[in-house]
């Protein structure tokens, strides 16, 4: 088993405010109490066959809590990588924002290329209290397969955060790799007023597959939730989003604004939209829009017409796709998704 | 400028231009006329560098340089401008951001500095001005959902942004209203100077009368049949182009 989370940190000022933040193997020594308070709330061991393997089997992860009122003064990151081929990673990461507290928190996913292929099936809690925010913000860029959609992780992941009253949670992600991506980062709006966000560019070239999206539930009243997914798809590979807004019968006021959006380059690739809708209460508002668009080679004639080559034109597209979701991310990591993005579409067009 | 020398180029096997030859020189405008199907926008497309024609044989020449086998960015970067028919749409891509990109790519083709901000703002005040285009606009997607008059400006805007050696204007008066026409007859007559050449792609004389031919070309069946002064436009517009073909029997 292999997951070596390595932590970027400042820890003297963490310590200083009271934030934990260490490695989940440590936490379970050093503050037992909290993490057992929390670990296993939001995704129970019985969530799903993954969840249950992680549960059984997790060798590490991050844990992190953020103090009352406290405002966590620069964003934490971990970097997991995972280094043995044939094996599976499981991490498992506990998030918990006490009453009136902010963190924005950074996941970079990277896997070396390998033949065979590798798991990575990881558990994510976010616990934001009352009047809390969690920002929690992913760049993965596991390894997709070679062109021949040989190789590749498999990337199956449970990602789920509870809202308390007032609280926020956001969830912006960047996946570009993975040959194989299941995963649908959701928000549990149990607290009044509460507040779910999904961000998400997922890019899928040559082979790979990818079904993503998330599930927002809203229990609270007055509580609000936002999707806007972006898919590109490339290659022979194929891009569904898949997304559920479920208002119970108690959840008055629930608001909802979906808006998916496909990008398809060339001729073989697929993008795929399935947004379930579940509206138990008269008073719930769900708005959804979709769009689906094609890089046309007219297009990228008129880019080279102009002076702009190929690469750079659908970088231009691309981006311009993305922004929206692009502008989301803490700086440092938008420059890097941006790079990224350019360099998973490489030759895809041509 | 250009010279095209005994052109011939099909498409999908369909042979369309057979054997055509034109000159264009430096501080000249030179209309280029001919009925549905003659090949006036297939030509357009070649000299810009459109992958889907081939050309089975002649030159094609750009300031003495043969430019057959330049990507069409290369030949942008030489000084290529091809105002287009049908303008695409390209959406989340902003004008302002279009044009920045484009201008500085050619300027990094040329081994030069992106173009300060604050010169790129000002050009684009002025041009945008000389057009008669709604700053607001410039923050728009690209065409997308611009009318047919919106689109042939923003054409004529980048062509005097971009500020090319050669420009084409593909059928740039189709779909425009009168003062549309006006204003976009106006940019590019500003544009024209001693060292720069036109080529206008047109079915009919109205465009004309703003922006002056020195040369006028019918093309006809491939080739260009015959070369006059701007009097053959009005002497096209009055007995049509079946007087053409009637004088080549």
């Amino acid at each position: 088993m292999d997951s070596v989370s390595v932590a970027t940190t400042f820890k003297k000022t963490l310590g200083e405010k009271g934030i934990i933040f260490m490695p989940i193997s440590e936490a379970i020594q050093e503050h037992p109490e909290l993490v057992k308070k929390y670990l296993g709330t939001v995704v129970p061991t019985s969530d799903n066959f993954y969840a249950a393997l992680n549960s059984a089997v997790f060798s590490d992860g991050s844990f992190c809590y953020i103090p009352k009122g406290v405002r966590c003064p620069m964003e934490l990151s971990t970097y997991f990588r995972i280094n043995e081929g044939g094996t599976g990673q499981f991490e498992r990461t506990l998030v918990v924002a006490d009453k009136g507290s902010y963190v924005s928190y950074l996941e970079g996913c990277t896997a070396p290329q390998r033949d065979e292929n590798q798991l990575h099936a990881a558990v994510v809690e976010l616990i934001a209290l009352d009047d809390a925010e969690i920002k929690y913000s992913t760049v993965q860029n596991w390894f997709p397969g070679d062109a021949n959609g040989k190789g590749g992780v498999f990337n199956f992941v449970t990602k789920r955060a509870l809202c308390e009253t007032n609280a926020k949670v956001s969830w912006t992600q960047v996946e570009t790799g993975s040959a194989v991506t299941w995963k649908y980062p959701s928000c549990i709006l149990k607290g009044n007023n509460s507040v779910g966000e999904f961000y998400s560019i997922a890019v899928t070239n040559h082979y790979q597959q990818a079904d993503t999206g998330t599930k927002m539930i809203h229990l609270g009243k007055n509580t609000k939730s936002t999707i806007i997914s972006k898919g590109i798809s490339a290659g022979k590979s194929q891009n569904s989003y898949r997304g559920l807004v479920q208002v119970n019968a108690r959840a008055e006021n629930a608001r909802n604004f979906s808006q998916c959006d496909s990008l398809l380059m060339g001729n073989e690739c697929g993008a795929h939209t399935f947004p379930y809708i579940e509206a138990k209460n008269k008073t719930a508002q769900i708005e959804h829009e979709a769009t689906t668009s094609k890089i046309g080679e007219d297009q990228l004639f008129y880019c080279n017409q102009r002076g702009i080559d190929t690469e750079k034109a659908i970088a231009l597209i691309v981006n311009g796709f993305s922004k929206e979701v692009l502008n989301k991310l803490p700086m440092e990591f938008a420059v890097e998704a941006q790079k990224l993005l350019e360099i998973s579409l490489e030759g895809s067009v041509g | 400028m250009l010279k095209i020398n005994n052109l011939h180029a099909s498409i999908d096997d369909k042979s369309i231009l057979k054997g055509l030859n034109i000159e264009v020189k430096a501080g000249e405008v030179h209309a280029i006329m001919g009925p549905n199907g003659a090949g006036k926008s297939t030509l357009a497309n070649i000299v810009a560098g459109k992958e889907e024609y081939e050309v089975t044989d002649g030159t094609i020449e750009l300031n003495g340089e043969d430019i057959s086998e330049l990507a069409p960015e290369e030949r942008a970067h030489n000084g290529v401008f091809l105002s287009f028919q049908y303008p695409v749409e390209i959406p989340g891509v902003s004008v302002t951001n279009f044009i920045k990109t484009a201008i500085n790519e050619t300027r990094k083709a040329k081994g030069l500095e992106d173009m300060p901000a604050k010169d790129m703002l000002k050009m684009i005040r002025e041009k945008s001005e000389l057009l008669e285009i709604d700053r607001k606009f410039l923050s728009r997607s690209l065409n997308e959902g611009f009318s047919g008059g919106e689109k042939k400006r923003n054409e004529i805007f980048q062509m005097a942004m971009l500020q090319p050696k050669l420009a084409i204007l593909d059928e740039t008066d189709s779909g425009l209203d009168i003062d549309a026409l006006r204003i976009v007859a106006n940019g590019v007559n500003k544009l024209k100077s001693k060292d720069n050449a036109v080529i206008v792609i047109t079915h009919y004389q109205r465009l004309l009368e703003y922006i002056v031919p020195d040369f006028v070309h019918v093309l006809h069946d491939g080739k260009i049949v015959k070369t006059g002064d701007a009097s053959l436009a009005l002497e096209l517009e009055a007995k049509g182009y079946d007087w053409i073909k009637k004088e080549l029997v």
